[in-house]
C-alpha cells in the first residue's frame, strides 16, 4: 500500500510526460496540415500575382487599348488582345453550343433509356473519355478531322451558302481545314465527357419519388425529364455547363494544333484565327523583347480572370445542389 | 373523346421524338469518341516497335524512338508526385480533420477547385516567372515544379473526399481509448481512406502524364539525352507537339506513336483507380 504511494508521484510525472509528448506532437501536426491547406491558398495568390506583375510593362505601356486593339505587331512592338480575345470567346461559344445538347441527351439516355447492364460500362466510358489529353484530341484534329473538312464539308457548305447575305460571310473563303469551326468541333468534342458526366450525376440527384409521382399521374418519359428532372438539376446541369465552358476557354493544346494561328477578326467561321492560350503556347518561346514577352502574359493574365470567374460561378451553382442533397 | 386521343397520341409522338433525338445524342457522341480513338490505334500501332522505347528521338528524316522523352516524362513526374502528394495529403487531412468546419477549410476547399481547373497553360506562365526568368534558362526541375501544382488539387479533393467518408465512429473508438488525435488520424482514419488515398495518385498522375501546355517554356524539350536536372529536358507530350506540326513523315509516325503510349498509359491508371476506389463501394 505504501509502497504504491510512494510511487504515485513518479507514474503521474511520466504520465504528464507522456500527455505532454501527444499534444506537442499533436500540435506539430495539426500545424503542417494546416500550412499545407495554407499552401494551396498561395499558390492561387501566387499565380495572380506573378501574372499581374510580369503583365505590368504591357498593362503601362498600353493601357485600356491593350483589350481593344487588335493589332499584334512583333516588329514595331503594338500589341493588343482583341484579335485571341474574340476568338477565345467564339471557340468556346461554338463548342459549348455543340456540346451542351449533345451531353443532355446522353445523359437522358443513360439515366432513363439505356438498358440497365451498359448503363455502367457508357457511364464509366465517358469518365475515362473526359481525362484523356487534350494533346491526344489536338493530334486526331490535325490529321484527321481538318483534312476531312477541307476536302467534304466546307466546300460544301460555302458552295450551299455562297451568295447567301449574312450566312454567305459566315462561311466565305476558301476551305482552310483549319480555323474557327474546326477548333470549336474539337473543343466540343473535349468538353463533351465532362458536361455529360456531371448532368448525368446531377440528374441522379432527383429523389426517385418525384420522378415516380410524375410518371403515377400518366406523365411520358420526355415529360418527366422535362418537367420534372431539368427543373429540379436547372443549377446543376448550369454549374456543369459553367465547368465545361471554364475548361473550353482556357484549352490549350488541342486548339493550338487546329486554330492556325492568325491575329486577326474575320467573320468568316473557316478563317484560320487565334486563340488567348493559343497564342502564348505558340508564340512565348520566340518571343523577343521585354514587352513582347509581358503582353503575352497579359494576354495570360486575362485568361486566367475570364476564367477563374467562370469557374467561381460554376463551383458556386454545384455547391448549392450539393447543399441541397445533403440536407 | 377524340381530343383526348389526339393529344395523348400528340403527347406519345412527342416523346417519342425527343427520345429518339436522345439516343442519336448518344450515338453521335459515341462514334465521335470511339472515331478518335480507332484513328489513334490505328495510327498509333503501325510505328509501335522495340525501337520506341530504345532509341534517341531522331533528326528529321531518320529513323529513331522516343526514349529520351520517356524518361524526362517519368522523372518529371516522379518528381511532382513526391513533391505533390505529402503536401496534397496534409492540406486534405487539415480540411477533413483538424479544421473540418473552419472557415480557413471553406476557402481553401473553393480555392482548391478553382486551381482544380485552371488553364494549365497560366500555371506554365507562373512557373516561368517564378522560376525561369530568375534563374536564366529553361530546366526540367521547372518543369516538375509546374506539374507539382497540378498534383497537389487533385489529391486535396480526393484526400478530402476519401476521409469524409470515414464514419466518425471509427474516430471516436479511437479516442475514448486514449488515443490523441494524431494517432487516430494516422492509425484510423488514413487506414480505412487509404485506398482512396491512392486512388487520388494514380489519378493525378494520369492527369500530369499528358500536360504539355505547362512544361512548353518550363522544361522546354530537349532532342538528346539528358539526366540533369538544370538543364531542359525532354518530355513525351511536348515531343508529340513538336513532331505532330512538323513536315517529317517520320516525326509525325513518331508523335502518333507517343500520342498512343500517354494514352494508353492514362486510360490504365485511370481503370487501376476506379478499380480500387469501386471495391470499397461495393462491400
Amino acid at each position: 500500500m505504501s509502497a504504491v504511494q510512494e510511487a504515485l508521484p513518479a507514474i503521474r510525472g511520466s504520465r504528464d510526460a507522456i500527455v505532454r509528448r501527444f499534444a506537442l506532437t499533436d500540435a506539430i501536426f495539426h500545424g503542417m496540415t494546416r500550412a499545407a491547406a495554407i499552401l494551396v491558398l498561395v499558390l492561387l495568390g501566387g499565380v495572380a500575382i506573378s501574372l499581374f506583375a510580369g503583365s505590368w510593362q504591357a498593362l503601362s505601356t498600353f493601357g485600356f487599348s491593350f483589350l481593344t486593339s487588335e493589332s499584334w505587331n512583333p516588329v514595331t512592338e503594338k500589341f493588343g488582345a482583341l484579335a485571341p480575345i474574340y476568338g477565345t470567346i467564339i471557340t468556346s461559344a461554338i463548342a459549348i453550343l455543340i456540346a451542351v445538347p449533345l451531353g443532355i441527351g446522353i445523359a437522358i439516355f443513360l439515366t432513363e433509356l439505356c438498358p440497365r447492364p451498359l448503363r455502367r460500362p457508357i457511364g464509366m466510358a465517358v469518365e475515362l473519355l473526359a481525362g484523356i489529353p487534350s494533346i491526344i484530341y489536338g493530334i486526331w484534329g490535325l490529321f484527321v478531322l481538318a483534312p476531312f473538312l477541307q476536302t467534304t464539308v466546307q466546300p460544301f457548305i460555302i458552295g450551299v451558302f455562297h451568295g447567301i447575305p449574312g450566312l454567305g460571310s459566315l462561311f466565305a473563303g476558301p476551305p482552310y481545314g483549319i480555323g474557327l469551326l474546326t477548333s470549336s468541333l474539337i473543343l466540343a468534342i473535349m468538353v463533351l465527357p465532362f458536361i455529360t458526366s456531371i448532368t448525368k450525376d446531377v440528374f441522379d440527384t432527383v429523389p426517385p419519388v418525384l420522378k415516380e409521382s410524375a410518371y403515377g399521374i400518366g406523365c411520358t418519359t420526355w415529360e418527366v425529364t422535362r418537367r420534372v428532372v431539368i427543373p429540379y438539376t436547372r443549377i446543376g446541369i448550369m454549374g456543369g455547363v459553367m465547368l465545361g465552358l471554364g475548361r473550353a476557354l482556357g484549352e490549350t493544346m488541342a486548339v493550338t494544333f487546329v486554330i492556325g494561328n492568325a491575329h486577326r477578326i474575320s467573320t468568316s467561321l473557316f478563317a484560320p484565327a487565334t486563340t488567348i492560350s493559343a497564342t502564348i503556347a505558340n508564340e512565348f518561346t520566340e518571343a523577343v523583347g521585354d514587352l513582347y514577352t509581358s503582353s503575352l502574359v497579359a494576354l495570360g493574365l486575362i485568361l486566367f480572370v475570364i476564367t477563374f470567374l467562370i469557374l467561381a460561378i460554376a463551383r458556386y451553382m454545384l455547391m448549392r445542389i450539393d447543399a441541397r442533397t445533403g440536407a | 373523346m377524340s381530343t383526348a386521343t389526339s393529344l395523348h397520341q400528340s403527347r406519345k409522338r412527342k416523346n417519342a421524338v425527343m427520345m429518339t433525338l436522345c439516343v442519336t445524342a448518344a450515338g453521335i457522341g459515341l462514334a465521335w469518341l470511339a472515331l478518335i480513338l480507332g484513328a489513334l490505334v490505328y495510327k498509333g500501332a503501325a510505328g509501335l516497335s522495340l525501337d520506341v522505347f530504345t532509341q534517341m528521338t531522331p533528326p528529321p528524316g531518320d529513323a529513331g524512338g522516343l526514349l529520351n522523352a520517356i524518361y524526362g516524362s517519368v522523372v518529371m513526374t516522379i518528381i511532382a508526385v513526391i513533391v505533390g502528394t505529402p503536401i496534397g495529403v496534409l492540406a486534405g487531412t487539415y480540411m477533413a480533420e483538424y479544421g473540418r468546419f473552419s472557415r480557413l477549410t471553406t476557402v481553401v476547399r473553393f480555392i482548391n477547385d478553382i486551381l482544380l481547373s485552371a488553364p494549365s497553360i497560366i500555371i506554365g506562365l507562373f512557373v516561368y516567372e517564378l522560376m525561369v526568368r530568375p534563374m536564366g534558362h529553361f530546366s526540367a526541375i521547372a518543369g516538375a515544379v509546374a506539374l507539382t501544382i497540378l498534383v497537389i488539387p487533385v489529391v486535396v479533393r480526393t484526400t478530402e473526399d476519401m476521409l469524409n467518408l470515414v464514419p466518425n465512429a471509427l474516430r471516436e473508438a479511437g479516442t475514448a481509448i486514449g488515443a490523441p488525435r494524431w494517432v487516430v488520424i494516422k492509425s484510423v482514419a488514413y487506414r480505412a481512406a487509404l485506398s482512396g488515398i491512392v486512388t487520388g495518385i494514380l489519378l493525378s498522375i494520369a492527369r500530369i502524364s499528358g500536360e504539355t501546355a505547362p512544361l512548353l517554356f518550363t522544361a522546354l524539350n530537349n532532342q538528346f539525352w539528358s539526366s540533369n536536372l538544370n538543364a531542359p529536358m525532354a518530355s513525351l507530350p511536348v515531343t508529340i507537339f513538336q513532331f505532330a506540326l512538323s513536315p517529317y513523315e517520320e516525326w509525325q509516325q513518331l508523335a502518333w506513336t507517343g500520342a498512343l503510349i500517354i494514352t494508353l498509359t492514362v486510360l490504365a491508371l485511370s481503370i487501376v483507380a476506379r478499380s480500387l476506389t469501386g471495391r470499397r463501394e461495393d462491400k
